[in-house]
């Protein structure tokens, strides 16, 4: 489907290009008719202008790619709604509307969240069932036309490593992941107690080609992240940063970070060497746009 | 006794709070070498030595509610303090709050036969729209661990279903979590149900999750909130004490 005439992702990467990642989706889809509780998967079928348009403005704002509509696509997370038997279906189309906006040469990115669901011997799912629930959704995204994954959000290393292995054994796809990690009296951990410094190493060791972090931070602690990361890693890496932390002002929540003041700081990760930058929650179109002339000038 | 079991020795040094090491060092004292062990089984997520433990300390006569405040409850504190000070993290938390089911399900039947009052009841739900609940099953755990009966009402609660629950058990207090920003607000419209139904004064209303803050909930009209699992009893503590008090 893609034409040979543009590099790819990695190569990209490769000669030392920076990439203008996306904004926040699920706000998005909220403001555009989700309700709250709904099934942000299911707009694929139901309202493909939407998820489409989405990925337009995203790309209209200079973001060279994107991630698809596909966050909660698992079987494990569908079933909550009800729609386990349709991960196939979700997922092709969330790759195919991105990529039906797509420019020539950029990029659509399969987003992959976390299942929900505690490994044996914590939780019920065997690490079988597990790595299956990924390779499903991420050989979907793939027939739907995606040029990556992006496992994201998590916390616990053991999933995101056998969705690494998933993507990397079922696909040909460009393997990103990131995992959320918390502030805490004794430094920067995910809720399951790994540090940015052994993340990046087990994602690595899994076969990631890019890794880093996204959603949970404002974008100052981001930096402080990344500085941490490159403490024991020089390859490819990623960061989605939130709008900071929401506050509730007349009972709707704003996220405080203005477009002004992440594109300043996304300067400094920049700085570091961070290959793929973008936003996670809080953040939309406008701030992509900023974010992009602050690093392409 | 003092302590006398050298690994409960070594994870009671991880208590760093003065109020905090006095709190717990009273509930272990007040056992004896076997709650002793059972206190450090259950730290450790042993949950077979905790079954075992349980079933030996009852079967030798102590009472139910003895065995759980120095054995369990005062395991599951050093537990909490552990949790929230990064030393350790869910997984940890899970294995031990196992342990503690092992070791409740010898003292549950016997409390609730002799009818023993329990120190507060709390109906714990995730609100309307959100389907997550790890953050909300830690909670309860550590309540639980803290001797309170929890009822769990599940993901997406709706607010007439906290309002029903919150009847029928008897609640003193009314939990709520989010791990959504978009259905952070749902926790406000719940309080927002029970004042219009005039049951705002029958319960206090606590909120947490990921994204909520002290602020957040202050704006909601909750009367209290918890940052994680282990201030989350903190405050029911306070809250229920609040309750006793103005009778």
């Amino acid at each position: 489907m893609t034409t040979t005439s543009h590099p790819s992702l990695l190569e990209r990467l490769e000669r030392g290009d920076t990439i203008i990642s996306d904004g926040a989706t699920g706000s998005y889809l909220q403001e555009n008719g989700l309700e709250p509780g709904g099934c942000p998967e299911e707009f694929n079928v139901s309202h493909p202008e939407i998820v489409q348009t989405m990925a337009k403005r995203y790309f209209d704002a200079g973001a060279e790619m994107v991630l698809t509509n596909s966050f909660g696509g698992s079987k494990f997370m569908t079933k909550k709604y009800g729609y386990e038997d349709r991960v196939s279906e979700f997922n092709r189309l969330a790759a195919e509307h991105a990529r039906s906006v797509a420019p020539p040469g950029a990029f659509v990115i399969g987003s992959v969240g976390p299942t929900g669901e505690f490994l044996e011997p914590l939780g019920p799912v065997s690490e079988k069932e597990m790595y299956d629930a990924f390779a499903e959704q991420i050989t979907a995204l793939a027939e739907g036309g995606a040029d990556g994954v992006v496992i994201e959000t998590m916390t616990a290393i053991e999933e995101a490593t056998l969705a690494v292995k998933a993507a990397k054994d079922n696909t040909e796809l460009v393997v990103m992941s990131t995992m959320v990690y918390d502030p805490g009296p004794r430094g920067y951990f995910t809720m399951m107690g790994i540090t940015p410094e052994v993340g990046v190493k087990k994602l690595r060791e899994a076969g990631a080609d890019v890794v880093g972090t996204n959603c949970g931070n404002g974008i100052e602690r981001m930096i402080e992240i990344a500085r941490l990361m490159r403490e024991v890693d020089d390859g490819y890496m990623l960061i989605h940063s939130n709008a900071g932390i929401p506050a509730i002002v007349d009972m709707e929540i704003v996220y405080p970070e203005t477009p002004e003041f992440m594109a300043d700081h996304f300067k400094t990760l920049h700085g570091l060497g961070i290959n793929i930058l973008g936003g996670c929650c809080g953040t939309g179109p406008d701030h992509i746009k900023a974010l992009v002339s602050a690093i392409k000038g | 006794m003092p302590i006398v079991h050298e690994g409960l020795a070594k994870e009671f040094e991880y208590v760093t709070q003065e109020d905090e090491r006095s709190m717990i060092l009273e509930q272990i004292e007040a056992g004896d070498a076997l709650m002793q062990q059972m206190a450090y089984s259950l730290i450790t997520g042993d949950h077979n030595a905790v079954n075992e433990l349980t079933q030996k300390a009852l079967g030798e006569g102590r009472e139910a509610n003895d065995v759980l405040d120095e054995g369990l409850i005062s395991g599951m504190a050093v537990v909490g303090v552990k949790f929230r000070d990064n030393i350790i993290f869910v997984p940890e938390v899970l294995i031990a709050a196992r342990a503690m089911k092992a070791g409740m399900a010898h003292i549950d039947p016997i409390l609730s036969a002799s009818g023993v009052e329990p120190i507060g009841t709390a109906v714990f739900g995730t609100v309307k729209g959100d389907l997550h609940d790890i953050g909300k099953n830690l909670c309860i755990m550590m309540m639980r661990g803290a001797g309170f009966v929890v009822h769990d009402l599940g993901v997406d609660t709706k607010p007439d279903e906290f309002i029903e629950a919150a009847d029928e058990n008897g609640a003193d207090l009314v939990m709520m979590s989010a791990l959504l920003t978009t259905t952070m607000p749902n926790m406000g419209r719940t309080i927002a149900e029970f004042e219009d139904m005039g049951l705002r004064d029958e319960y206090k209303f606590m909120t947490g999750g990921a994204p909520v803050t002290q602020e957040f909930a202050d704006d909601m009209g909750a009367d209290g909130y918890g940052d994680n699992a282990i201030s989350c009893v903190d405050k029911a503590k306070e809250l229920i004490a609040v309750i006793r008090a103005s009778g």
